[in-house]
């Protein structure tokens, strides 16, 4: 392949994963920044929503149904973790994380349990092949590029054009004063920790027809959303976003080019450089 | 009937219950023929004691799906044992431990059978990386360890005297078999993509090797990481000039892998070898495989009926309880790893064998002495309901056996052999000899 067919590829390639990320990593960024909570559990959102995906496109052979229904449920699971598990410890930095750590196993054994090892596929919703000089590339691909900018983008609607989405800018600069001017702090938080987990959840129900369904597809997840944040800024939603396509455009690139460990290790040296250099990430928020 | 009205927060409890329940009974250890509790083993070893067999499982972890049918063949085989009269006149009970697929875990398990269950044998390993962790461990425990692993490692002769693999062959052998007609029917130039880790370097070093020695060349090497999810990136480094692409995959990425080909490739689709372990647990008539129609595949045992014919085979797929085309007969959906969960089977008569003929009785340095050199002192496997993928030569100095191999095509997404191998294809000069490591 000629070197201009590699970088259409890499360019490809990156901007379909860093958009799916960032949908993934916004999920991990928010939780955080609301609630001061270190999700260790979301990679197994973004596997629940694959996971639902399959189960709903099995039964009713509807993917927009598993679009609206797996965040749903993934919603609700979160939700109900907050109020069982993360409620009863006060949000203590320390213990959360050790419950979200159980939390991760809890959801990838049931779902061991439930629907077994298998990797399943989903059927694509739209399969079409694009024919570009050099390859052939998946038209679906393109649609979850789409879709998650999409996505992406009501996202931002709702945290920056809505109430609720003032109250959790509200909880996130100080919960305290929040609450001292009536916002329901307690319901914001089940609300952000219901949010994160529904946008991991998206992210899950777009790729599954690309990847199938997996028990232990949530940690590679768990860790590019980790670097994402941490590249970004913990807490701050553009400067995540900005990671995440940042990530997977340097991923793209360097895998196609050279080696994908080689894409990352490098990944990984730039979340240690920007820890050094500056340590609350690259657009700090202030809480 | 008087009625009563259950709280919501009962019937919470009831399911927690339930759930917490089900999955102690599902992860924790279970005894498959609990006939006697652990704590009176010891004071009643004697001539018609259990004889009990650590059977070490990937129940969670990347490994799942083998671990799973792996499972299901050993209570098929302990079944059939027990049935007949269990081994050396006595019972058979087999020990499971989850191993998570993980190599640190493995070395626990492998300790956890010797000092706590008090096992007799340990078997069942199927991970090149958890094999290597592990059967040090077993070597040092001196505690006879026979994985079902397919690996070189065994052969290699880099692990230890108590470490056998005896009803499976290994990567090398099949892949010296497979060679010459790979050459003849799909070309000389390869393009070779495998898993970046032990398993897939053998296939990289010993295909490689083949090749050129039969006048083929390497076009390129794609290795892949173990992790990987996308696999459209490396296509990029298949040069136009290849005659056929050779692939190897572990995990569950494979449906993507075959998806994304297919996008990539097209009409130009190039020829393709693979093998079956990619898709192991995979129905092949799985939306998004059609782009293998037509492509070949290695198998070790044809998992599609009516490709061997022998009434042992027929009588191995009833009793592990698999249907003509290599699925559960309870859910057609649950396919079977049938490449290899066969060697589990065989490994399982071969330890009859070993101690009926070695006069084992108990776990004593001695006895493990006589088992160890019975086993090293066996030749071949004749083809039997013990043996049912086929008759098998043994190498004692190598603890590894060597079989028939398969070459199959899809064809109407199913798999039907079109060549098979005979033993001699797959020997090679062997590069080690355990039987001159101390016991």
């Amino acid at each position: 392949m000629t070197p201009a067919g590699q970088a259409v590829l890499a360019l490809l390639e990156g901007v379909v994963s860093g958009l799916v990320l960032a949908l993934t990593a916004l999920g991990l960024s928010l939780v955080f920044g609301v609630m001061r909570v270190v999700n260790v559990a979301h990679g197994d959102f973004f596997m629940l929503g694959a996971v639902f995906a399959w189960y709903v496109t099995t039964a009713t052979g509807s993917f927009p149904l598993a679009l609206l229904a797996a965040p749903l449920a993934a919603a609700a699971v979160a939700v109900a973790a907050d109020r069982l598990v993360l409620r009863p410890i006060g949000y203590a930095p320390e213990p959360t994380i050790v419950a979200t750590i159980g939390l991760l196993y809890v959801l990838q054994q049931a779902v061991l349990s439930v629907y077994g090892p298998y990797a399943r596929p989903v059927p694509e919703p739209v399969a079409f092949r694009v024919d570009l000089p050099w390859f052939g590339y998946s038209g679906y691909k393109l649609v979850v590029a789409a879709a998650a900018a999409a996505l992406l983008g009501a996202a931002w609607l709702l945290i920056t054009r809505t109430r609720l989405g003032l109250y959790m800018r509200a909880t996130q600069q100080d919960r305290e004063i929040a609450q001292a001017f009536g916002v329901p702090v307690q319901r914001v938080y089940a609300a952000a920790f219901g949010l994160g987990a529904a946008l991991a959840a998206l992210a899950g129900v777009l790729i599954v027809p690309i990847r199938q369904a997996h028990y232990l597809m949530g940690l590679d997840a768990l860790l590019l959303s980790f670097m994402a944040v941490i590249i970004g800024g913990i807490g701050s939603l553009g400067g995540t976003l900005a990671a995440a396509l940042f990530i997977g455009l340097v991923d793209g690139a360097l895998s196609v080019f050279f080696s994908p460990t080689l894409a990352r290790i490098a990944a990984s040296l730039v979340v240690v450089a920007v820890l050094v250099a500056r340590s609350g990430g690259l657009r700090e928020v202030r809480g | 009937m008087a009625e009563r009205k259950i709280t919501r927060r009962e019937a919470l409890r009831a399911a927690g219950a339930l759930a917490g329940a089900s999955v102690l009974t599902k992860f924790g250890v279970r005894l498959l023929s609990a006939s006697v509790p652990n704590d009176t083993v010891e004071a009643a070893a004697g001539p018609r004691a259990p004889l009990r067999i650590g059977f070490q499982v990937h129940r969670t972890g990347i490994g799942a799906v083998y671990g799973r049918w792996y499972e299901r063949v050993g209570n098929a085989a302990l079944r059939l044992i027990n049935e007949q009269g269990g081994i050396a006149g006595r019972p058979v009970q087999i020990i499971v431990e989850d191993d998570g697929t993980d190599p640190k875990r493995g070395v626990e398990v492998v300790e956890k059978f010797v000092n706590q269950h008090r096992v007799d044998f340990i078997f069942g390993t199927l991970f090149s990386h958890v094999v290597i962790a592990a059967a040090p461990r077993a070597g040092e425990l001196k505690v006879p360890y026979l994985v079902v692993s397919e690996g070189y490692h065994v052969a290699s002769g880099k692990l230890n005297r108590y470490v056998f693999q005896p009803g499976i062959t290994d990567v090398r052998a099949q892949v010296t078999a497979v060679a010459p007609w790979i050459v003849k029917h799909l070309g000389k130039r390869a393009t070779l993509i495998f898993p970046d880790y032990a398993f897939g370097h053998d296939h990289r070093d010993f295909f490689s090797a083949r090749l050129r020695a039969l006048g083929g060349e390497v076009a390129a090497l794609v290795p892949i990481p173990p992790t990987e999810t996308s696999f459209t990136r490396y296509f990029a480094r298949v040069p136009r000039n290849t005659d056929f692409i050779y692939h190897v995959m572990v995990g569950p990425g494979v449906l993507t892998f075959v998806k994304e080909l297919g996008e990539h490739f097209g009409a130009r689709k190039p020829k393709l070898f693979g093998f079956i372990d990619s898709l192991e647990g995979v129905d092949i008539a799985t939306p998004g495989l059609e782009y293998l129609e037509g492509s070949f595949l290695w198998e070790a045992f044809p998992r599609y009926t009516g490709n061997v014919k022998t009434a042992f085979e027929q009588q191995y797929r009833d009793r592990v309880g698999v249907d003509a085309n290599g699925a559960s007969k309870a859910d057609p959906k649950d396919v079977s790893t049938y490449s290899h969960m066969f060697g589990v089977w065989e490994t399982l008569f071969v330890i009859k064998r070993a101690v009926e003929e070695s006069g084992y009785a108990s776990r004593t340095p001695a006895d493990y002495r006589k088992f160890i050199t019975t086993l090293e002192g066996f030749t071949s496997f004749p083809e039997s309901l013990q043996h049912p993928q086929g008759p098998k030569r043994f190498n004692g100095k190598l603890h590894q056996v060597f079989g028939h191999q398969f070459i199959s095509q899809v064809r109407n997404k199913r798999l039907v052999v079109v060549h098979r191998t005979a033993i001699e294809d797959g020997l090679y000069p062997p590069e080690g000899d355990y039987t001159k490591m101390p016991l």
